[in-house]
């Protein structure tokens, strides 16, 4: 690829929702569906990207702050396939949310600026070549974001977001922190101003950084970093903010936004392996990923709430990933982004279904939702669906992403901590299942008609399950991506 | 300048930013919390305009100017705005009491220089000799963030937390790459504007600022 169609490429993905945004926020009458523009921009580029780095190898512009590799490539298109998704499923939502009263055009137009917002500040993340510009991205999704978790200013979802803003800022300046120790050991290591937060510059020198600073630098950077993946301590934010946000965005921040923080930690994870030996990383993510499990498993089993518990089985989710992060072989970390991408998908069609949901039975109390399935047939499939792909029940990808993990982490000699993480899995599955079994089945509530889903609501439903039941019979043409991008992170 | 000379402004510059760090956990009037803060942030100035100075950076002593405005005069003039809309202007009763705020300050400036032993070992120069003293106002802001309950405490909280960040960072390394200490400012400045607006939002849907108020979520 010429340098000036590499520009356009890596820049298009940031600057598309930026263009978007701003028309939405300036034109008055734009229809909802000018919404979908950016997600096709995000996948465009994708492909491009994914196409080039596997011939080329990595790609960059911009004094190298802006840059691709197989990792960049397979996050651009998760990213993209579930903002899709969300942003399909968007007018739906505002519309349903306008007839009863919650929001106006006003409020509709903000919605959309803040989602192409956050959409640009996710792509800038995910690009990123510069830290210091990956710490300035994750950072802004956290400021456009905190105005959709409180979107409907009641005082439930007030009190979300100030939660939010306050846990993930303060987390995420104990990544700057960590960045800036990075960046001090980089530069006593004698790297250059201009390239010591270069992460290809970090990542070839990295034996030479000092392992006492590293180890700080590494620790602080896995804490801030997983406050905004949803990992033990700094978690607290994530059950409040994904059960008040408005159901597309919960969808995008537990599909992409959790998994894009995550991809950070990756990234720190190759310098630090280099620089100190793989024990380091892998200890603190264990033990991040086992606490996490414990966690999430132990609320699920006595969850109450619909939109808490799939927040709480995002949890579940992260911290499997994070346990693959852990331990770190290539096949684990090709694994774990089948992961995120499997995650994402099945994710936002249950939070998408879940806000269909709320809308129909005005209520997120899982007692109180019985017989979805005769209520409401193609909503109550869509959740089942959704349920089963996330209990990792095969045709969906994350059966084969989790069995993928777990026979990694048997060969990497990490026994102790998969057979864990396996047994609180298997209560976590045990809750979940039991939760929407009770939503689903049993005599309605009613006897009115059963409700239809309706053509607009049930496509980007299908379509998010259809492509997570595809990815787990094959990755095909993507296979190359992915290992790829896995002999990124773990072939060192 | 001598190096002597360079090196007790220095040490004076960087005790003043302790000492603000620990005025601001003592005194539970809020707008002496602000003044104070605006004291910090142009003690942090100080400390970077005397790396710029000795290092003849152009570059650093423009940040150190950038710094003074940010962090001495625009977030405390938002954070004054907020407090004279918001009526009442002490801290209720936080979670720890003064006393042991103090101690827990001496503690966790203890535990700074232990931690950050490793930081100065790797470069000992009169700057990373100070490093400690930015670790531990990290720490104290980390402090204030959890044991406040009035909404703007909490912010004061986290800037103090911001400000030991960039004073880390000045000490260890003259500051980070310019296009990140702008994005960082531009970041820190909009996290400061969105929390103003829910404090708002929050006086609207709660009638006050008590963070204790804030139990509607759980499990």
């Amino acid at each position: 690829m010429n340098p000036a169609a590499t520009t356009v490429v890596l820049c298009a993905p940031v600057g598309v929702p930026l263009i978007t945004a701003a028309a939405f926020a300036g034109a008055r009458r734009l229809t909802a569906w000018a919404a979908l523009v950016s997600p096709a921009a995000v996948l465009a580029c994708g492909v491009t990207l994914a196409a080039t780095v596997t011939g080329h190898g990595p790609v960059a512009t911009g004094d190298r702050l802006l840059r691709a590799d197989a990792l960049t490539a397979w996050m651009l298109l998760v990213v993209g396939a579930v903002a899709a998704l969300a942003c399909a499923a968007s007018p739906a939502h505002l519309d349903r949310e306008r007839a009863a009263g919650h929001t106006d055009d006003r409020g509709a137009r903000q919605y959309h600026m803040l989602v192409h917002a956050f959409l640009a500040a996710m792509c800038a993340a995910v690009l990123a070549g510069n830290l210091g510009v990956l710490w300035v991205a994750i950072e802004a999704t956290t400021i456009v974001t905190a105005f959709l978790v409180g979107h409907r200013r009641t005082r439930a979802s007030v009190e979300a977001a100030w939660k939010y803003v306050v846990i993930c800022s303060a987390g995420i300046a104990l990544a700057f922190l960590g960045t800036v120790l990075i960046y001090y050991a980089a530069r006593q290591a004698g790297i250059s101003e201009g390239s010591a937060l270069d992460w290809p510059t970090l990542v070839a020198h990295a034996d030479r950084l000092d392992p006492d600073v590293t180890r700080l630098g590494t620790a602080l950077i896995v804490i801030g970093f997983g406050a905004k993946a949803g990992l033990v301590p700094l978690h607290a934010w994530l059950p409040d903010a994904h059960s008040q946000a408005p159901a597309p965005v919960s969808a995008l921040m537990s599909g992409v936004l959790l998994a894009v923080s995550f991809t950070a930690v990756l990234r720190y994870k190759v310098i630090a392996d280099a620089a100190l030996g793989p024990e380091f990383t892998r200890v603190l993510l264990a033990a991040a990923a086992l606490l996490t499990l414990a966690l999430a498993a132990s609320v699920l089993l006595g969850q109450r709430d619909y939109k808490r518990m799939l927040a709480y089985s995002s949890m579940e989710h992260m911290a499997l990933i994070a346990l693959g992060g852990a331990i770190g072989s290539p096949l684990a970390i090709a694994a774990v982004l089948l992961h995120i991408a499997g995650h994402g998908l099945a994710k936002t069609v249950a939070f998408t279904s879940s806000g269909h949901l709320l809308h129909l039975r005005h209520t997120t109390r899982i007692g109180r939702v019985r017989g979805l399935l005769t209520r409401a047939p193609g909503l109550g499939a869509a959740f089942a669906l959704a349920a089963v792909a996330l209990l990792a029940l095969p045709p969906f990808s994350l059966f084969a992403s989790e069995l993928g993990i777990v026979r990694a982490g048997f060969a990497a000699g990490m026994g102790w901590p998969t057979a864990v993480a396996l047994v609180l899995v298997l209560v976590a599955f045990a809750a979940l299942a039991a939760r929407v079994g009770h939503m689903l089945l049993g005599p309605p509530a009613t006897t009115a008609e059963p409700v239809r889903l309706g053509a607009a609501a049930g496509l980007p439903l299908a379509a998010g399950l259809l492509v997570c039941a595809a990815l787990g019979v094959t990755t095909w043409p993507l296979t190359h991506l992915l290992t790829d991008a896995a002999a990124i992170i773990g072939g060192h | 300048m001598s190096d002597s000379a360079y090196t007790q402004m220095l040490d004076l510059a960087c005790g003043a930013f302790l000492l603000a760090a620990v005025v601001v956990l003592w005194r539970r009037d809020l707008a002496a919390a602000v003044r104070v803060f605006a004291l910090q942030g142009l003690a942090l100035a100080a400390v970077a305009a005397l790396l710029g100075w000795h290092e003849d950076r152009w570059d650093v002593l423009a940040v150190a100017a950038g710094i003074a405005v940010l962090r001495a005069w625009a977030l405390p003039l938002l954070l004054r705005r907020a407090l004279s809309a918001d009526g009442a202007a002490r801290e209720t009763q936080p979670l720890v009491n003064v006393a042991a705020s103090l101690l827990s300050a001496a503690a966790l400036t203890l535990l700074a220089y232990a931690v950050s032993r490793p930081l100065v070992a790797l470069n000992p120069t009169p700057a990373t000799r100070a490093l400690p003293v930015g670790l531990a106002v990290v720490l104290i802001g980390f402090f204030v963030l959890v044991t406040r309950r009035r909404a703007l405490s909490q912010v004061v909280g986290f800037l103090l937390l911001d400000n030991g960040i960039t004073a880390v960072a000045f000490l260890a390394t003259s500051g980070v790459p310019l296009i990140v200490e702008l994005g960082v400012s531009f970041d820190v400045l909009l996290a400061v504007l969105v929390l103003r607006l829910l404090t708002t939002r929050m006086r609207a849907a709660f009638g006050h600022t008590d963070l204790d108020d804030l139990r509607e979520l759980h499990d």
